[in-house]
């Protein structure tokens, strides 16, 4: 059923009985033509750009958990294409770009609202980096503007004007980055793509994959071999220990992202707000809970769970840019655990074995990429090459140092 | 003046010698000391506490404790107003103020709840499926709309005035809970001479024992954990903590918690913190946090007077108030004689007894007769009334009849209060005997769980694990274990079977009340397909709320177990996670807020700084002086311009104190030295000082600075200021790590050495005058790039290094940190023939990019030594961090962009940093992009802005006019391509 003013308004005269399930909790069949790796965002929107795009419908997403359970469903769901570097901004670009015509191309309410993110400066040197990042990002015609202090006062007048360690200077300001309903985009591409036909294969974990002769042959899963003539992996904070069943070593460390969120508060914070003396950054739902995050826990893990040094320190970060929440209440705080790759960008590739793909290394900044990446590595499979906006994002260019290193700190994952 | 028209006339533990006096929404009441803000209210006779979350439901209390979901309110007033407070929690005080949430224009009548008619429409994820026409819409008009409309309390929006602290505690055993279990193990473990601690939430101890009528050793329990209570508090060994909350339990036995110091008071005395947040470092723990009583689902459940059967006694034994008149009590278990006999010793008289199991139980018969209530076998179908419930449809032998009261005692049965059992990943397990979750196999190392939170309802065995637990525990950590007589208790029945909710119910079923998520939401999720626990939650919000599902999950789950058919271990359960309850952010940050949110490092010359009228400016932690006005100065760039011409014409001091300084000693100092940075050092002759480029192991370069070598085995590195402490870890690094065999030590002596940057052609007479006649300084003597230790003033120990960041003949003069002040004094005065002058930052910063030298704006992670033009530095003869992964091709292909000069071709142009250079008459885009401005000045040497920027072959452009593109800041201007250097080229300024 399409969904719409009058599908809702209808069923509730008719007590919501006529309601189909979002997507069919599909039975695996014996072989596909792509099989994706991981029912997260990334995955279901690649199924979804396989069958839009490209008109491939015989498509299985397969998943160890329920869909959307992973990063998608945890993250502090901001969006934005405020990116430094060439090897990023188009990419990024693309991303907002689908992001601002998702609902309408997927039929699905994420609500998708582009509330502004402002990154504050607190030096002379941090403006100038901003200038320099601000300028990149014009050069391809992405907005931003440059505010000083008296800009952001007028903006968020509660920050820390009066007596702050790291005064502010002023922020830079992308008005078309925003936040997301993060569950919503896992749900409207995993309706989207069911759809168009693709099987959502649900509490299916994929055991092995199948390589002979330098190619691969499908996937072994807890349900049995289901063949394909192509995989792609999409499977981020789990990205090693996938491909290692294929036998490839993976640029990445994997390390616990940590995030909060508030009791329900009625409207106090309009934007995103990123902390440039800390790590902090924020936002408010629509729901009115405050989102907020900040610092890697700084540790190698795949427990979906963070310890209170970095709650603290995310907390007092929090104190010193908007001391008003000091008596507003941490409801609910998750950890996720990040891919992060050596020069904090992605890997959207093919691999050594003819047919297998990869999908990983979002660091913790994968939530936003989310349509781009879907689309991009929809394309890679499809045509077997790179689509140019993930040209950059090689497996090989830490052999080559063709880095995308945007905050240059090198091959320390817990630094970027 | 209201007169507590529902209190008892007697009993309780409330204080009727205090009468404490507050208001809600504006409306004066008076309560005793010992009340919460619900108790008092409800023996004010006030049933209306709230407004429901989505439909604006009308809503009383549910409960008496942490788990409630209704009753929230704001709590205090102006800046610190707290939103979303729970009234069952919030301990009574006098002035209290509390104002009821998200209603207009009042409680009573509450113009959103239109809502309720818009129910049908506003089903579960209604908003996924509507709202996308037109898509411009959605900022504009829908979301302002219910982002208005959502949320809950108002936040205060200005600055919290109350401070918070933060504490560590250590124990041999944490007891968590002070009910029956919780003082057994406490009490055990204790006695055995275990360092104990025991968390209570609560601002009293005994949990259900101080809320139902039970005897323990024969007498009543109130009595009891009075005893015990004076127990523990005269053991040295054992602290009792009262209103604090475990809320997590972290890796490597740390549990957080949060003890509220101050908030049952007005306003915290002065010099005590609000709230103190504890990081509990305990071997063992014992979680006896007892279990929460769970609702019914059937039609209207919401009606304010219906409340948990618990929650009824809480409020008749403990607070003496009678939440109603005539009561109906309405049980799945063997509690409901309790609830009974409770309500009739309260004067409150139970009409009916509603128990769903068939024949009922032996206990609730007998309770019911002694009570002359009728039992009826069956189950209330809707609760009616508006703002109270007035009466019950009750449903039996298959005909409903409609009993009238005006309170309802409702309980499904108990849950293990498991949360912090699942904190560390543990899944709770379903146990169907018991219709309950009970912790899981793998437990958080050192824990154990006792008494009601195993599923051990009876008071009996409560007290009989807790005292097994706290002997054990203390057994464990090396105690003899005490001997320990197991109280003995009243007898009971503690049968139960499963009603998750009665079926065909008209009226909305709530299952979350906060959220306001009805039973026909988790079908209807069900329908859609999200059936899974995770789906389920996130689909409908179901236990999203403030309360956190605590009454909620279990319910929502056995329903959609029901409606799928499959059981509630099929189902699945989501694991808890921190915090237990909400923990104010303030409290976790503590003190780290306003000035005091990082350290503030000041150098051994700042004082004096001060005192020379120094403008200072952040520089990661440190303040340093940025420049120091003199009167009739207009700005910083005039004051800038003064001291630079005065270090280029005469002689200046700027404190350079900041820059790390890292001593290294050891037989192998050089050679580990060479490993490190990228040139060489094992070479450097002593008593001189060497330039060096450290690479990072990709490598990329990372930092810069001078070494010195002070004996054969002794050197001095120093940093730039903000990388002072990376490079002293990379170093540890390197050495512990790489290169353990190598005989080497070092340690950081920033702090130790105070600074001074003696620049200009007169800075070697200024020194002259106080350094030690026996040092010889002349340029022969003591040429550029010379190291020495010297002494000042007859004996003063310093290091004196011909060093130069400025361009002129310069010297940096290190004195022991006590005699920074002392040092610059006397170089003032030793200067002052010579018209010396205090530089600033500005003034070396414009120096700096004069002569063309790399500082942080050039290191800024995505360079190379090769693009600083220092590529020759870069050692092709030995082993370095950094030298293979500095080869890759991409970091050396010819095209990289590399260190250049910008001069503006319009006179006075001032050129500023983040501008992107493009070719002329190219379009600005990302493929005709040539490089970026990093540093830019107003030279007043040249009278010119200048800059310095990393361009795509940059050494072939020089001579070109290219733009300076700054859209952001809306400049676009030619300059000229030149040298990086743009001050003595040759270098000839520095050799004096």
């Amino acid at each position: 059923m399409r969904y719409s003013i009058l599908s809702v308004l209808g069923q509730a005269l008719k007590g919501q009985k006529d309601w189909k399930p979002v997507w069919r909790d599909a039975e695996p069949k014996p072989a596909y033509d792509v099989i994706i790796v991981g029912g997260g965002g990334h995955g279901l929107a690649t199924a979804y750009y396989l069958a839009k795009e490209h008109d491939i419908r015989n498509v299985a997403v397969v998943e160890k958990g329920w869909i959307g359970g992973g990063n998608v469903g945890r993250n502090t769901t901001i969006i934005r294409s405020n990116y430094l570097l060439p090897g990023n901004i188009p990419f990024y670009e693309k991303s907002m770009k689908l992001w601002e015509g998702l609902e309408q191309d997927i039929n699905y309410n994420a609500m998708i609202s582009q509330r502004g993110i402002l990154n504050l400066y607190h030096s002379d040197g941090q403006r100038d980096a901003y200038v320099r990042r601000g300028n990149a990002m014009r050069l391809h015609g992405v907005d931003a503007e440059l505010l000083d202090r008296e800009g952001v006062r007028k903006m968020y007048p509660f920050l820390n004007f009066d007596n702050a360690r790291f005064p502010i200077h002023g922020g830079l300001l992308h008005r078309r980055g925003g936040t997301v309903r993060h569950d919503a985009v896992a749900w409207g591409y995993a309706r989207a793509a069911d759809q168009r036909g693709v099987d959502i294969i649900q509490n299916c974990e994929v055991t092995g994959i199948r390589v002979e002769n330098g190619r691969v042959l499908g996937v072994e899963t807890e349900r049995g071999f289901i063949g394909a003539n192509k995989v792609g992996l999409a499977a981020a904070g789990n990205s090693s220990r996938v491909a290692a069943m294929a036998g490839l070593k993976l640029p990445i460390e994997s390390q616990v992202l940590q995030a909060f969120v508030s009791e329900g508060l009625k409207p106090l914070i309009p934007g995103v707000i990123t902390f440039g003396a800390g790590h902090f950054y924020i936002s408010q739902s629509d729901k009115g809970g405050l989102v907020f995050g900040g610092d890697l826990d700084g540790y190698n893990s795949y427990a979906q769970r963070g310890n209170l040094p970095v709650v603290e320190d995310v907390c007092e970060g929090g104190m010193a840019l908007m001391p008003a929440i000091g008596r507003l209440r941490v409801l609910r705080g998750w950890g996720g655990i990040m891919d992060m790759s050596m020069d904090g960008s992605p890997i959207i590739d093919k691999t050594p074995v003819d047919g297998l793909y990869l999908n990983c290394g979002w660091c913790y900044g994968g939530f936003k990429a989310t349509p781009a990446s879907g689309f991009c590595f929809a394309h890679t499979i499809a045509r077997d090459e790179p689509h140019e906006l993930n040209a950059a994002y090689r497996l090989d260019r830490f052999r080559t140092g063709r880095l995308i290193d945007e905050k240059g700190v090198g091959a320390q994952p817990n630094l970027h | 003046m209201s007169r507590q028209p529902n209190r008892l006339a007697s009993g309780g533990l409330v204080d009727r010698n205090k009468p404490q006096l507050f208001r809600f929404d504006g409306q004066p009441y008076q309560g005793f000391a010992g009340d919460t803000l619900a108790s008092a209210l409800l023996a004010n006779g006030v049933s209306l506490f709230g407004r429901s979350f989505k439909y604006h439901r009308p809503r009383g209390l549910l409960s008496a404790g942490p788990e409630e979901p209704n009753a929230l309110v704001e709590l205090r007033s102006g800046a610190r107003r707290e939103p979303n407070t729970r009234a069952t929690v919030a301990e009574l005080y006098d002035g209290l103020e509390a104002t009821s949430q998200n209603r207009w224009p009042s409680l009573r009548f509450d113009a959103m709840a239109v809502n309720q008619l818009f129910a049908p429409i506003f089903a579960a994820g209604f908003y996924y499926k509507t709202f996308m026409w037109p898509a411009a819409f959605w900022e504009k008009l829908y979301e302002p709309i219910i982002r208005r409309a959502a949320g809950l309390g108002r936040p205060a929006g200005s600055e919290d005035p109350d401070h918070y602290e933060k504490a560590f505690a250590h124990c041999d055993v944490l007891v968590i809970g002070s009910g029956p279990a919780g003082l057994m193990a406490a009490l055990a473990a204790g006695r055995s001479g275990a360092r104990v601690i025991i968390a209570e939430e609560d601002f009293r101890l005994g949990g259900r024992l101080i809320c139902d009528r039970r005897e323990v050793d024969g007498v009543p329990s109130v009595e009891w954990v009075a005893r015990i209570a004076s127990e523990l508090e005269a053991m040295p060994e054992v602290r009792v903590m009262l209103r604090t909350s475990v809320f997590g339990v972290y890796d490597g036995g740390v549990y957080g918690a949060l003890e509220r110091v101050n908030d049952h008071v007005a306003v915290p005395p002065e010099f005590q913190p609000r709230q103190r947040m504890w990081r509990i470092m305990t071997r063992e723990t014992i979680l006896a946090a007892g279990s929460i009583e769970r609702p019914v689902v059937f039609g209207d459940n919401d009606r304010p007077g219906v409340m948990m059967a618990g929650s009824v006694r809480t409020y008749t034994n403990r607070f003496a108030v009678a939440p109603g008149t005539r009561a109906a009590v309405f049980a799945n278990n063997d509690d409901a004689a309790r609830t009974i006999g409770d309500l009739e010793a309260a004067g409150v008289h139970v009409d009916a007894v509603i128990d769903p199991r068939p024949g009922s139980t032996d206990s609730v018969r007998s309770a019911a007769r002694k009570a002359g209530s009728e039992l009826i076998e069956g189950a209330i179908e809707r609760a009616t009334g508006g703002q109270r419930v007035q009466s019950v449809d009750v449903r039996s032998n298959g005909s409903t009849r409609s009993l009238s009261v005006d309170l309802v005692a409702m309980s499904g049965g108990w849950s293990p209060t498991v949360h912090l059992t699942s904190h560390q990943g543990s899944r709770p397990v379903w146990d169907d005997q018991l219709s309950a979750f009970l912790p899981g196999q793998t437990l958080p190392p050192g824990m154990t769980v006792a008494g009601a939170a195993t599923g051990q309802f009876s008071l009996e065995a409560c007290l009989a694990a807790g005292a097994a637990a706290g002997l054990d525990a203390a057994g464990r950590c090396g105690f003899r274990r005490a001997q320990l007589a197991v109280p003995s208790a009243d007898p009971e029945s503690t049968a139960v079977s499963p009603l998750w909710r009665v079926r065909g119910t008209k009226g909305k079923a709530f299952v979350d009340f906060q959220n306001d998520v009805a039973a026909s939401d988790v079908e209807l999720a069900e329908r859609e397909g999200f059936r899974s626990v995770e789906h389920l939650k996130r689909y409908t919000t179901l236990g999203m709320a403030t309360d956190q599902g605590k009454t909620a999950n279990v319910n929502g789950l056995a329903l959609m177990a029901e409606i799928t058919a499959k059981s509630i271990s099929q189902t699945g359960t989501t694991i808890f996670r921190p915090p237990y309850t909400p923990v104010a952010i303030g409290a976790l940050a503590g003190h780290h807020r306003g000035e005091h949110f990082k350290p503030t490092r000041l150098t051994a010359g700042h004082a004096w700084a001060k005192r020379q009228g120094a403008v200072f400016v952040e520089s990661g932690v440190w303040m340093r002086a940025a420049y120091f006005p003199r009167p009739g100065e207009n700005d910083w760039l005039e004051t800038t311009i003064r001291e630079v011409n005065t270090v280029r014409s005469a002689v200046g001091v700027c404190d350079v104190s900041t820059l790390g300084k890292i001593d290294v000693q050891g037989r192998d100092a050089g050679k580990f030295l060479d490993f490190v940075y990228c040139n060489t050092f094992s070479t450097l002759a002593i008593g001189k000082a060497r330039y060096g480029v450290m690479l990072r192991e990709d490598g990329f370069a990372m930092d810069d600075g001078t070494t010195s070598r002070l004996a054969e085995d002794h050197y001095v590195v120093t940093t730039t200021t903000a990388n002072a402490a990376k490079v002293m870890q990379h170093m540890e690094f390197c050495h512990q790590v790489l290169l353990p065999h190598l005989d080497v030590q070092m340690i950081s002596i920033s702090d130790q050495w105070a600074q001074y940057a003696i620049a200009g052609p007169k800075s070697r007479a200024v020194l002259q005058k106080i350094v030690d006649p026996r040092h010889d300084i002349s340029n022969e003597a003591f040429p550029f790039m010379a190291a020495a230790e010297i002494s000042l003033k007859g004996g003063i120990p310093a290091r004196l290094f011909r060093i130069s960041f400025s361009g002129e003949m310069a010297y940096e003069l290190a004195v022991p940190a006590g005699f920074g002040e002392a040092a610059i004094v006397e170089i003032i005065k030793a200067g002052q023939e010579f018209g010396i002058a205090p530089y600033g930052l500005e003034a070396l910063t414009v120096m700096r990019i004069e002569k063309g030298h790399v500082a942080g704006a050039e290191f800024n992670g995505q360079t190379t030594a090769r693009d600083f033009g220092l590529g020759k530095m870069v050692s092709t003869k030995k082993e370095f961090v950094g030298r293979v992964m500095a080869q890759r091709e991409a970091l050396t292909q010819p095209d990289r962009p590399i260190l250049v000069g910008l001069r503006p071709i319009e006179e006075g142009f001032r050129l500023r940093s983040g501008a992107h250079l493009l070719n002329r008459g190219a379009e600005p885009s990302l493929d005709n992009d040539q490089g970026y401005v990093t540093s830019t000045t107003y030279s007043p040497t040249l009278r010119s802005w200048i800059g310095l920027a990393f361009m795509k072959s940059g050494k072939e452009r020089t001579g070109d006019t290219v733009r300076a593109w700054d859209a952001i800041r809306g400049t676009d201007a030619l300059v000229e391509v030149v040298g990086p250097c743009f001050y003595d080229p040759k270098g000839e300024r520095h050799h004096g």
